[in-house]
């Protein structure tokens, strides 16, 4: 079989040109709540795998509509599928809601900083999650299950706002059935007939099994949560600079030169979006900055 | 009775409270214990009882014509439930209920209500300790409001 | 480096060897009641016998008797049009029944084109560095920019007058060059007497210089140029004191002085759109109407628009304050972490087109008088 050449001119302009994306071709469309969803995708042509990092994430363009950054959601260990979780909300996000199997969305990436999960090798790990922000994290979960023996106790919280939102249900309920992880969930609100915790996710954070003084903590959700929650964590005893959130903010190039996502005199896109907090939290309190 | 002492005695609600205090505390509770699904109390009946929780989950709960009761808040091991007993006018604001088998300290409140009237230091401290449950609380229910969570618009 | 003199009828020599080099020169003109950068070919389209009369909010174009050819500041327009385009498109998609295909960036449809820019100010050149920091000096390289800057040929003309709103001298941009060009001119119209003092700023600088047969070897007169910039120098009217002002404006950023600016500022984004440094863009993806193709454009953008800090949910920046802000913030304060200078080079560009007049140097002194 003959190569395309033009599909070699793409590959030496992919690897020359950060803004050129890639094609991937479209595995499944998962539904995973009312506004919430996967898809999985295949790399085509003659790329095979797709390496990235925990807490990383792509520019998906869906043609004739727009280009926009989310997490990468999926298992690092399994790089032939690149997987996407994100809550269809947006003119983009709602029309890649509709693609099908066999669709091609491009994907330029993965950028930005990840997760450092090696600064957590002996050390207990608290993973706290909300709302979509559990589809970030879901990466760095699966790397630390991987390698469990290099970390101490290690605990998932995750708040989401009704039963019906809970994400990656049966990820939670196997990672809860393990005996070396603990899984708390809480909603902010519920019917009477859900037998779990109903309260906001920072009310877990006092009673969660950790070491505060030998702790990393790693948080992605929305601004606000993630902001009481560094609080909470703080008031509980661990260090400031071993928590780390995850930013979002607008992002059109997601290389660091279009300057949409200036945040103080950090760029999201390369100097993040993972930031330890201790360094971004006089930011955070500075409103419109 | 001694068993009691002791767990009340280390819990970090009761730390710093004098001795007196606290053998009175002592003096006025009970081991309860509740079946899952069965009713600790309901909106507006005389609130007479605070309890510390000791193993279990207890649902707050509220009703609304025309719904399933809405759970505002569940409680676990550890969390003092309760401060209507101290605060007028003294009767239940929401329905509580076990959502599993729940083992509870129960305190006599009605019988510290009175003691607070006559001893004004005693209830001074029982006021500082649940003023500060009362705004967790509060600053919790803030954050569920936020609906952070939701569709912003 | 050497310095040579060049009499104004023999100016055109200098054109004919950029030429002869297939150096396509840009100079500035007179278009549209302003003056202009664009493509030149002759010393006689460029601005002879015209000043400008710039102050806050205002330009204006004057007509001397004075043989003059660079006698004028900057005009709204500066280097960066031409090294990071305004419309730039970046690669085209095209649909077909298999997919979709991804052809390359338009450069290479277009024509390669060298450029020579001929009687940019120090100003700009500082900020043409500033700007090379951005695009080739971080993690990403932008091609585009690249491609354009490597060859291009710079002939920066000193300025001997200070212009209405310059404030070059705060900076240290101006208004003499020190490096980065190829040949520094400063144009001396005095007694009657009309020349160029050339200065080699390049080995290819030089060699241009050597072949001028008209130039002749430099004499005293040098240092009159220098004499004469020095006199702008002393001439310029505002300033800014730069004392620490990365620190003190980030510690200011509750400053009431940001509310008063806000009220007056109408973020229409003249200011981004005339900086030399300004980079901000945007992306789009334009589909034609039957859908065959998408083409990916990067376009200028501003922070000064709504829809800038957009994520979901609304704008981080909704106030015009916070976004008057933002652009002061980061011009002179969180540009120096960034990339290590200041991003401001001091032109004045943005106090003379601004609508309304606000006034940069200004701002920042009201702020650092009555710090908080």
């Amino acid at each position: 079989m003959a190569t395309d050449p033009k599909l070699e001119t793409l590959k030496v302009e992919f690897k020359r040109n950060p803004m050129m994306p890639w094609p991937f071709r479209i595995n499944r469309v998962k539904r995973e709540t009312e506004d919430t969803f996967t898809i999985e995708l295949q790399p085509s042509g003659d790329l095979e795998e797709f390496q990235f990092q925990p807490g990383q994430f792509n520019m998906l363009y869906v043609y004739g509509v727009g280009e926009i950054p989310i997490s990468i959601s999926g298992d690092p260990l399994q790089p032939r599928v690149l997987v996407h979780t994100t809550r269809a909300v947006g003119t983009v996000t709602k029309a890649m809601a509709k693609l099908r199997r066999g669709d091609i969305i491009g994907i330029r990436g993965p950028f930005g900083k990840p997760w450092p999960i090696e600064n957590a090798v002996g050390q207990d790990i608290v993973f706290v999650a909300g709302g979509i922000g559990l589809a970030p994290l879901r990466p760095a979960l699966y790397e630390v299950v991987e390698q469990r023996e290099r970390f101490g106790k290690v605990v998932l919280l995750y708040g989401t706002r009704t039963p019906a939102d809970v994400l990656f249900r049966q990820e939670l309920e196997h990672w809860r059935a393990r005996f070396d992880l603990e899984v708390f969930v809480t909603v902010d609100r519920a019917m009477s007939g859900w037998k779990g915790n109903v309260g906001v996710v920072t009310t877990l954070i006092p009673r969660a099994p950790f070491d505060p003084r030998n702790t990393v903590a790693f948080v992605c959700g929305p601004e606000v949560m993630m902001r009481f929650t560094a609080i909470e964590l703080v008031k509980r005893g661990v260090n400031p600079n071993t928590i780390y959130v995850s930013l979002e903010r607008n992002m059109k190039c997601a290389i660091g030169l279009c300057g949409h996502c200036q945040f103080g005199s950090y760029f999201v896109c390369k100097d993040g979006p993972v930031f330890p907090y201790s360094v971004i939290k006089d930011l955070l309190v500075k409103w419109e900055l | 009775m001694e068993d009691l002492q002791r767990i009340l005695a280390e819990h970090k609600f009761f730390k710093g409270l004098q001795q007196e205090y606290l053998d009175l505390i002592v003096g006025c509770a009970s081991n309860v214990r509740f079946d899952a699904g069965q009713k600790i109390f309901s909106e507006g009946e005389e609130a007479n009882q605070f309890y510390l929780i000791r193993t279990g989950k207890v649902a707050i709960e509220l009703k609304a014509p025309g719904q399933r009761e809405i759970i505002l808040e569940t409680l676990q091991e550890g969390d003092i439930l309760g401060w209507s007993w101290l605060i007028p006018p003294y009767f239940w604001h929401y329905d509580g209920k076990a959502l599993e088998l729940t083992r509870m300290i129960a305190m006599d409140g009605k019988c510290l209500r009175s003691k607070c009237e006559q001893d004004h230091d005693l209830g001074y401290e029982l006021l500082k300790r649940f003023s500060s449950i009362i705004v967790q609380r509060f600053e919790a229910t803030r954050l569920q409001l936020l609906d952070v969570y939701g569709d912003r618009s | 480096m050497s310095a040579y003199i060049l009499e104004r009828k023999h100016f055109d020599t200098l054109l004919e060897a950029l030429r002869e080099r297939n150096y396509t020169i840009i100079a500035p003109v007179v278009k549209n009641n302003a003056i202009v950068l664009d493509e030149v070919t002759s010393v006689t389209q460029l601005p002879i016998g015209w000043t400008d009369e710039q102050s806050n909010g205002s330009y204006r174009l004057v007509k001397t008797d004075e043989p003059t050819v660079f006698q004028f500041a900057v005009g709204p327009q500066s280097v960066k049009r031409f090294l990071f385009p305004p419309i730039q498109k970046l690669f085209v998609t095209q649909k077909h029944s298999k997919g979709s295909n991804l052809s390359g960036s338009s450069e290479q449809g277009e024509r390669k084109k060298k450029y020579a820019f001929l009687g940019i100010r120090p100003c700009e050149l500082q900020a043409m560095k500033i700007q090379d920091r951005v695009f080739l000096e971080g993690p990403f390289v932008d091609p585009v920019y690249q491609m354009k800057r490597k060859d291009a040929f710079i002939i920066v003309v000193n300025c001997t007058r200070a212009g209405g709103t310059c404030f070059c001298t705060s900076m240290g941009s101006g208004p003499k060059a020190n490096d980065g060009f190829d040949i520094a001119l400063t144009e001396m119209y005095e007694q009657n007497q009309h020349y160029f003092v050339l200065e080699s700023g390049s080995d290819r600088g030089e060699a241009m210089l050597k072949e001028l047969k008209q130039g002749k070897e430099a004499d005293g007169r040098v240092q009159r140029a220098g004499d004469r910039c020095q006199k702008a120098a002393e001439e310029m009217k505002k300033k800014i004191d730069i004392t620490n002002l990365k620190d003190l404006l980030m510690q200011q950023v509750e400053h009431p002085q940001w509310e008063k600016v806000g009220s007056r500022c109408l973020s229409c984004a003249n200011c981004t759109l005339v900086c030399p440094t300004c980079f901000c863009a945007t992306v789009e993806d334009v589909t034609e109407l039957s859908g065959a193709t998408a083409d990916r454009i990067r376009k200028w953008d501003s922070c000064f628009t709504l829809e800038f800090s957009y994520i979901h949910g609304g704008s981080v920046r909704t106030s015009v304050k916070s976004r008057y802000r933002q652009w002061v913030l980061h011009k002179l304060s969180t540009w120096v972490d960034q990339f290590g200078t200041y991003g401001c080079v001091g032109c004045g560009r943005c106090i003379t087109w601004c609508p309304v007049g606000i006034d940069i140097t200004e701002e920042v002194q009201k702020i650092r008088e009555t710090s908080i």
